[in-house]
């Protein structure tokens, strides 16, 4: 049976991206901020799988789509744990997981409405004080974006 | 620092403070040195704040420069449309140096990368105020003669007054002890209490200053604005409970100086601006020397 759901979850592309290890409660937004609803490639949504590490956890595969580095930043943001595997000829080409980056452009706004950013200029920058917690600093007005004040361009 | 923007007090080195604040003593003693004759600044208050302005032009006229620039925008392009990166890039062809105040956050961090010539950040929102905290730490300096272990008293709206979030995080280069006197509501954020507790920093909490007071080298006040509370009553409560009088100046060290970034309402009696601990005017006065002094190190001059 476990041999069965096993191979379910990583069930074969050909070629492609998968994201393993996303907490379970981010798929959607996962989803959402790398914007897959607008791919005509097809797509696979897991959710609620059994994880060793994580307890419950979610996946994406999607068909013949391999992310920048801008979009794995992204992920990064609301996925912290999540795996990337990119998959050609059916074969594991490369496997790694996200990291947080140092510094952060344009993908997020900042939260400030009176921040420059937000009224003159569209292009934002944030050096990330806090991994863990996810707390961008605005590389303009210098206040803190956080986690729950995410918002994605 | 030659040609070093100044955006946030954080651009700047504690050296490169230090260097700043020693030739604003300098100027301190020789105000009149007509070494920027050749040089135009640039004032681009798109913010009006004549209290800045006319201690950064008294700095800049003080070393023979030229200022241009406006205290208002109505009569100018900005108020025709024109972006604020427009106005900058034109700007700094006319001049050598751009000193901007603006009310959006970021503002001159913007106009510094746009700029061709340095740029001073003259205030931007309740965000920065760098040569706000150069005059307060030279302020310091001049009346205890180091900024090193000294116990800091700072009393009022500690949330929201920008000079005090810079001034604390200055502030923890010199191995300060803090001592922050506020009504609940107002208290330093933890943000920037971060800073101290990052240096393993001391800092005490209290909701009135008679006792901080004895302990202080430096009584730092701030004002606190009616806005600031969404019940009326409550600020009519705080109100008077942070004003500090005469009455209030015994058992204080003998260096004790009080200072406050002006403009005060009422919370310092007027019956204290003729202590020997009133400090606040000379502190104004020490805006246009540390001002010069950066213009100087900025300019290249000095
Ligand atoms: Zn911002």
């Amino acid at each position: 049976m476990e041999k069965v759901k096993k191979q379910l979850v990583v069930s074969a592309i050909e070629n492609g991206t998968v994201i393993d290890h996303i907490p379970n409660d981010n798929v959607s937004t996962v989803v959402r901020i790398l914007d897959l609803y607008k791919l005509d490639n097809e797509i696979f949504l897991g959710a609620n799988l059994n994880s060793k590490k994580y307890g419950k956890k979610g996946i994406i595969k999607i068909k013949d789509k391999f992310f920048e580095d801008f979009e794995i930043n992204k992920i990064a943001l609301v996925a912290s744990t999540a795996t990337i595997i990119e998959i050609k000829d059916y074969k594991v080409y490369r496997k790694f997981e996200v990291t947080v980056p140092e510094t952060i452009s344009g993908i997020i706004k900042c939260f400030n409405p009176k921040c420059v950013t937000n009224m003159e200029i569209t292009s934002t920058k944030f050096k990330i004080v806090d991994k863990k917690d996810i707390k961008l600093m605005c590389h303009y007005c210098e206040k803190i974006t956080k986690k729950e004040t995410l918002e994605f361009f | 620092m030659k040609n070093k923007s100044l955006i946030s007090i954080s651009d700047y080195s504690v050296d490169e403070i230090m260097e700043v604040l020693e030739l604003a003593k300098e100027f301190e003693k020789n105000p009149s040195q007509r070494i920027a004759e050749s040089k135009v600044i640039a004032s681009l208050f798109f913010e009006p704040s004549t209290r800045t302005m006319m201690s950064f032009e008294s700095a800049a006229n003080r070393l023979g420069a030229r200022v241009i620039g406006f205290n208002e925008v109505s009569s100018t392009s900005v108020s025709k449309g024109e972006s604020l990166s427009d106005t900058i890039k034109t700007v700094s062809l006319y001049s050598d140096l751009i000193v901007i105040r603006h009310h959006i956050e970021g503002a001159a961090r913007f106009a510094s990368e746009v700029s061709k010539v340095p740029v001073i950040n003259a205030g931007d929102g309740a965000n920065q105020h760098p040569t706000q905290c150069m005059l307060d730490l030279f302020s310091i300096l001049r009346t205890q003669n180091t900024l090193d272990n000294l116990d800091i008293v700072l009393v009022g709206d500690l949330k929201f007054g920008r000079t005090v979030h810079s001034l604390v995080k200055a502030m923890t280069n010199f191995n300060t002890t803090f001592h922050l006197v506020s009504p609940v509501e107002l208290k330093l954020p933890s943000a920037v209490k971060m800073f101290i507790k990052n240096r393993k920093l001391k800092y005490y909490q209290y909701t009135s200053m008679e006792e901080a007071i004895k302990k202080a080298d430096i009584v730092y006040m701030t004002r606190i604005q009616r806005e600031r509370f969404s019940d009326p009553l409550e600020y009519e409560r705080v109100k008077n409970s942070y004003t500090l009088s005469k009455n209030l100046l015994v058992d204080v060290k003998p260096n004790m100086k009080i200072l406050h970034p002006l403009p005060r309402v009422n919370e310092i009696s007027e019956d204290v601006d003729n202590t020997p601990q009133a400090y606040y005017f000379d502190q104004a006065l020490n805006g246009v020397y540390v001002r010069q002094a950066l213009i100087s190190k900025i300019l290249g001059l000095k």
